[in-house]
């Protein structure tokens, strides 16, 4: 056990892939001698090489077309955009190619890669460096979307991405890279993807949320409890394929939900899992589920962040309104 | 070499037979022996058959939108025949007379073209990528496939196709710079058919030549006569033989026509003159060889009747056994989405198998 942040967590994880297995190949912008703009590849091109740490020229829908060749030929490519932001100059080939080889060949190939991709706000960044557009990729059959929420996350899940045979969109929380340090396993571990996380068991209101906006999900959840409002945490981790049924057997027994999700709200995963509840566990609930999203504008440069990014305050208000209601 | 002897920058184009058949310069023959030109001459006929087939079922409702290859057989069939078997051939959806030589079973061509996905599953061992609808993005995983068999230290040059539409495109651009940048065993061969769809050639670039593009990726360029098979081949040979020995990329400009509409769903009579197809029929690849090879001896009228015999005889096994394949099941439509079937939608199929069976 090594006690380690995020960014390191991944830095294992792709280290241990590498060495167990040459087919891992990492790719992207600035991955290699500077080792990412997060420091995220830091040291992988010292040690395994510049034909294994691909410094590609900046070209995004290249860097996602690439990984998918490199894939179909057997490669397992970890390719890296640089922001979420950036990746929509990809996301053609993503959503043209890379999800549909499988189908479109009835199996002759197949693309098992992942696209890490560092997304969020509240980190007092740049335009197009704040962007949470989960939904996009969410809504694209043939892809996996992954969100970890702390180091150890993190690590066992990219681990599991990496083997996984089909793509995998990979997206790292900014905002937790570096915001606290936890114990993670040295080797390799998996963590199962299409499974969420209890975080907490409780009894009274179940919240549900994922990637950075888990502190924050605790924040407010432990104040609740001062009031004596038990929370039952779910960390929802892989957003496609979803985990509702998790979440499903929580609100049965608890009867009331709130779901957290930093993207905008219209079309949202809150929204899709909400949609899920309503069907399936519609005779358990006891109050209107609640959602805590971000509202449908673009997200505000840093000065006028906080009408837009969700904070521990607002997540304890739904939880108060969906415990009274 | 070719690539310094015909300049696309200085207006010059590689061309080995003239329209009526005959040897321009006796030079730059490629060594092909008389056997391997009666079986090129044989594949193209049979694309020819094959092409105009597709578009009779289409017309007939028994295929559905199609486009025709028409006129351009020699470009894909020239380069084709510069392949080895572990060379990736990465198609865009006009290269017919290419696939089949590198060994696409022609019943899987008209199943795909018929609707349905089974026509694609042949790929892998053939080392022939699905066609790829949005123009030009097939460039990029085309680099990715060649930095794999690089990175494998095989011996396998990528080949990838497009039209002189797709190299608008931005992976046009990006494709081409990173196959320079990492110096890939490469050959991109666009189809410069004049036409995407009803834009003409002058209004997708006001380079002179598309070959010239290369010159900015500081990678080989090189303008052929598309629709001469001896040029196509050399060039190709030659390309290939470059890529091989760690000699980089090559741009191949076919300069060619498309005798036919876009799609059988276009009129390209709504865009474009009739004599300047009249012109462009005069300078048909197949009928170019064709006369090449009576001249050579190689085809007498007997062996040529026979050969066009046997191309509709092959086409229609081929569409039978396309036709015999049954409709897709749902568990077909769906399983191969993913690896593993997520529970979402093992639930969504169920559903809609019992709405199928009339259950609610």
């Amino acid at each position: 056990m090594t006690v380690m942040n995020m960014v390191q967590a991944i830095n294992s994880a792709l280290a241990s892939e590498m060495e167990a297995d040459d087919s891992v190949i990492i790719l992207g912008e600035d991955v290699g001698r500077a080792g990412g703009v997060f420091r995220v590849t830091d040291g992988l091109f010292e040690r395994f090489g510049g034909d294994r740490v691909i410094d590609t020229p900046l070209a995004e829908s290249l860097i996602a077309g690439m990984a998918t060749g490199m894939a179909m030929a057997g490669l397992r490519p970890v390719a890296e955009m640089q922001f979420m932001g950036f990746s929509y100059l990809a996301l053609s080939m993503i959503i043209s190619h890379t999800a549909r080889m499988r189908n479109r060949s009835r199996g002759s190939y197949t693309v098992p890669m992942v696209m890490r991709m560092p997304y969020g706000a509240g980190v007092k960044a740049l335009e197009h460096h704040s962007e949470s557009t989960e939904s996009l990729y969410v809504q694209i059959p043939g892809l996996k979307v992954v969100v970890p929420s702390t180091p150890r996350e993190a690590k066992g899940l990219l681990i599991s991405s990496i083997r996984d045979p089909d793509p995998v969109v990979f997206l790292e929380p900014t905002r937790s890279y570096r915001l606290f340090k936890e114990e993670v396993e040295d080797g390799s571990f998996t963590i199962p993807i299409g499974e969420s996380r209890m975080v907490r068991e409780g009894d009274d209101v179940t919240v549900v949320g994922w990637g950075a906006m888990m502190p924050m999900v605790q924040e407010a959840a432990d104040a609740s409890e001062r009031e004596g409002t038990s929370c039952e945490i779910i960390d929802l981790r892989t957003l496609s394929p979803m985990d509702s049924e998790a979440v499903v057997r929580s609100v049965k027994k608890t009867g009331r939900v709130v779901v957290v999700q930093e993207a905008p709200m219209t079309c949202g995963v809150a929204g899709e899992l909400i949609s899920r509840l309503t069907s399936k566990a519609f005779l358990s609930l006891e109050a209107p589920p609640e959602r805590v999203t971000a509202p449908d504008i673009t997200v505000p440069l840093p000065q006028g962040e906080k009408y837009y990014y969700i904070s521990p305050d607002r997540i304890y208000n739904a939880i108060r309104r969906a415990a009274s209601f | 070499m070719l690539t310094d002897d015909f300049d696309p920058m200085r207006g010059q184009m590689l061309s080995i037979l003239d329209q009526d058949g005959n040897i321009v310069d006796e030079s730059l023959v490629p060594s092909l022996d008389d056997d391997m030109l009666e079986r090129a001459f044989r594949n193209m006929v049979l694309s020819r058959v094959a092409d105009e087939k597709a578009v009779t079922l289409q017309r007939q409702g028994r295929l559905g939108a199609y486009p025709p290859n028409r006129g351009q057989e020699a470009a894909s069939l020239g380069p084709a025949m510069a392949m080895e078997r572990s060379d990736w051939l990465v198609r865009a959806f006009r290269e017919l007379a290419g696939l089949l030589w590198k060994g696409l079973p022609l019943d899987r061509y008209f199943l795909g073209w018929m609707g349905n996905e089974e026509g694609n599953r042949f790929g892998a061992e053939n080392r022939i990528t699905p066609s790829s609808i949005p123009v030009a993005s097939q460039y990029a995983y085309a680099v990715g496939l060649s930095y794999a068999s690089r990175y494998r230290r095989e011996d396998a040059v990528t080949f990838a196709f497009t039209g002189d539409g797709g190299t608008s495109e931005g992976d046009f651009h990006e494709s081409l710079n990173a196959a320079g940048v990492f110096s890939l065993p490469m050959v991109f061969i666009v189809q410069n058919n004049q036409w995407a769809i009803s834009v003409p050639r002058s209004r997708q670039t006001a380079s002179a030549t598309i070959a010239q593009k290369a010159v900015a990726y500081g990678i080989k360029g090189l303008q052929v006569d598309g629709n001469d098979l001896l040029a196509m081949y050399a060039a190709a040979k030659e390309a290939a033989d470059r890529a091989r020995s760690g000699g980089g990329p090559t741009l191949i400009e076919a300069y060619t026509y498309r005798l036919g509409n876009h799609t059988t769903s276009d009129d390209a009579r709504r865009y474009r003159l009739a004599s300047e197809s009249k012109e462009w029929e005069a300078r048909d690849p197949l009928a170019r060889l064709m006369k090449h090879l009576y001249a050579k001896g190689v085809l007498d009228d007997r062996k040529t009747e026979a050969i066009w015999e046997e191309a509709r005889q092959t086409t229609e096994d081929a569409v039978s056994k396309a036709e015999s394949f049954s409709p897709p099941s749902v568990e077909e439509v769906f399983r191969h989405t993913y690896e593993e079937m997520p529970p979402l939608l093992e639930e969504q199929m169920q559903h809609i198998r019992r709405e199928m069976r009339g259950g609610t």
